[in-house]
């Protein structure tokens, strides 16, 4: 098996007396999407800077493209892309002026239009950035992290305050990454984008990674629960329900909602007991977990557990 | 791409921007020009009796000085703190480009346009207001502009390097630079000045930079007219601002 493009063991980073991130492990394959969830603090930008080069790090071992990042060298930055969290464009320049600046900065540049118009802003190469939609400034982002034809991209939360149809737009570049064989880092606190996107996930919440895996293994992994939820059947009220399920559900305005670890033995009783009384159970429902509800659980039990 | 490669490349592509950029023409190239009209035309039959020279003779080497201080100096302390609160110089940093190569290409922009300033301002001094262009103290005046146009650039990035905010950056940048205008006799004509303020004001690097492009300017001067002592104060100073720039210049914003 090839070496991983990134390897980090035990990488810590502490500001202060503030330890931003604690002891984590991660291993990104070659031609993989990995995808970097984590609430706002969590310790992922933390993560992603050091990952990057741009700080150093406190403890622990990171190799990113077999170098450690605290020396990144020329050749280094060849082969790696960044499209940054916050990182205006030139207004002054066109696209294709900014893309092709950027391809003289690199040793083997890809085709300057052949880009331009891989982001899907052929039509618009030549007019000011400033003239560009939000989206399609991010679009050019990316362009400039692919012009020098890296192997592995950073990307940091490429779709923030994006309108839904400007992220499929830049899902679909991103996807496109895929069929280059691009190695691709991204940082996202949107679970439907990694859902989306990715090959494997890892969760980070207050500094620790506290998931990692396929999108489908996280949400089979059983860390979360089934909601099962209904409408109260006309002229019951809520002491008639079963007494396990009466004692653990939230009954409000004739509706009733629970969490089950197990949904099976709740759906055989408080079938059973419909069947019994002769009622049915409008608006049945029996949810099962996204990846945003194993997200949350996960974050929030971490949260629960951190130091402050 | 390398070495000088890279650097012209940077360079076009700033000096791109700069003139498609108009509030950075207006300031930093026509702003000095109308000063110039405006002074060279107010004092054009006034004789500045300590100098013994008219007003027009005095105002080609100050404005000369100004427009050399904008283009350097007033350009890169106030583009730069810009640049990385935008995220962009952090973005440049990710790249193989050298750090050097861009600040060569950052000077050499700050330079062409100080170039293209001195020319335009000697040109609009001779055709205009009869002010003779030096001949014999050309070179003095070539040294002076080239160590003035270096040492101003250096104290630009050292600018950058301390000013925290893109929002502070012209705030501050004018707060040190036009009190020395002032005093160093580039507006007001050193007749009205006080020899205490001027002897001040000789302690920064204003007003020596003045002092010797004046020299060369001057019809009266005998000899080559080089400002060995004057032109030391400013390249201390460019000195000075190099090494700040060196150890505290960033290029990432502050969070």
């Amino acid at each position: 098996m090839p070496d991983p493009v990134i390897k980090v063991q035990g990488l810590r980073k502490s500001y202060d007396d503030l330890e931003a991130v604690r002891g984590i492990d991660l291993e990104v394959a070659a031609g993989e999407i990995f995808a970097f969830l984590g609430p706002n603090g969590a310790g992922k930008t933390t993560t992603v800077e050091i990952l990057e080069g741009y700080r150093p790090r406190s403890g622990g071992e990171v190799s990113v493209l077999g170098v450690d990042p605290e020396n990144a060298d020329r050749s280094w930055r060849n082969r790696v892309g960044f499209v940054l969290q916050e990182s205006r464009l030139v207004p002054e320049l066109t696209p294709r002026e900014t893309v092709e600046q950027y391809a003289g900065y690199y040793a083997h540049p890809r085709d300057i239009d052949d880009t331009v118009g891989l982001v899907g802003l052929a039509d618009k190469a030549n007019v000011r950035t400033s003239k560009l939609s939000g989206g399609q400034q991010r679009r050019l982002d990316v362009a400039l992290a692919l012009i020098g034809d890296p192997e592995l991209l950073f990307l940091d939360e490429p779709t923030t305050g994006f309108d839904p149809s400007a992220r499929r737009q830049a899902w679909d570049v991103i996807g496109g990454l895929r069929d280059l064989g691009k190695t691709v880092f991204l940082t996202t606190h949107y679970m439907d984008e990694a859902q989306a996107l990715a090959d494997r996930v890892a969760i980070i919440a207050s500094g620790q990674i506290v998931a990692t895996g396929s999108p489908e293994s996280l949400v089979d992994r059983g860390v979360t629960r089934t909601e099962i939820s209904f409408r109260l059947p006309a002229g019951l009220a809520g002491p008639d329900l079963p007494y396990g399920i009466r004692t653990a559900a939230r009954i409000d305005a004739g509706g009733v909602s629970l969490v089950a670890d197990d949904p099976v033995p709740v759906l055989r009783e408080l079938t059973n007991w419909a069947a019994d009384r002769g009622v049915g159970l409008p608006g049945l429902t029996v949810g099962s977990p996204s990846l945003e509800d194993v997200y949350l659980e996960l974050t929030e039990r971490a949260d629960g557990e951190g130091p402050s | 791409m390398t070495g000088v490669a890279l650097v012209l490349h940077q360079f076009r592509f700033d000096q791109k921007v700069f003139w498609r950029n108009p509030a950075a023409v207006f300031f930093t190239a026509l702003l000095p020009l109308l000063f110039l009209f405006l002074l060279a035309t107010i004092f054009k039959d006034t004789h500045f009796s300590d100098l013994n020279v008219t007003g027009a003779t005095y105002y080609v080497p100050a404005i000369l000085t100004l427009a050399v201080v904008s283009a350097t100096t007033v350009k890169l302390a106030t583009n730069l703190p810009a640049e990385r609160e935008a995220g962009q110089l952090k973005r440049v940093r990710g790249t193989p480009l050298p750090p050097a190569a861009f600040v060569a290409g950052r000077v050499g922009n700050s330079l062409v346009i100080s170039v293209i300033m001195v020319v335009l301002v000697s040109l609009i001094g001779s055709l205009i207001f009869g002010v003779t262009i030096p001949t014999e103290t050309m070179p003095a005046m070539l040294v002076t502009l080239a160590v003035g146009a270096f040492s101003f650039s250096c104290l630009g990035f050292a600018l950058a390097a301390v000013i925290p905010t893109a929002e502070a950056a012209p705030a501050v940048t004018n707060a040190t630079l036009l009190p020395l205008y002032f005093l160093s006799g580039v507006f007001i004509p050193q007749d009205e000045l006080p020899n205490g303020v001027l002897n001040f004001a000789s302690v920064f690097p204003i007003r020596p930079f003045f002092e010797a492009l004046f020299t060369a300017w001057d019809p009266h001067t005998v000899g080559a007219g080089f400002e060995w002592g004057h032109l030391a104060v400013v390249g201390a100073w460019g000195l000075f601002g190099l090494l700040i720039a060196v150890r505290f210049f960033r290029w990432e914003p502050r969070r």
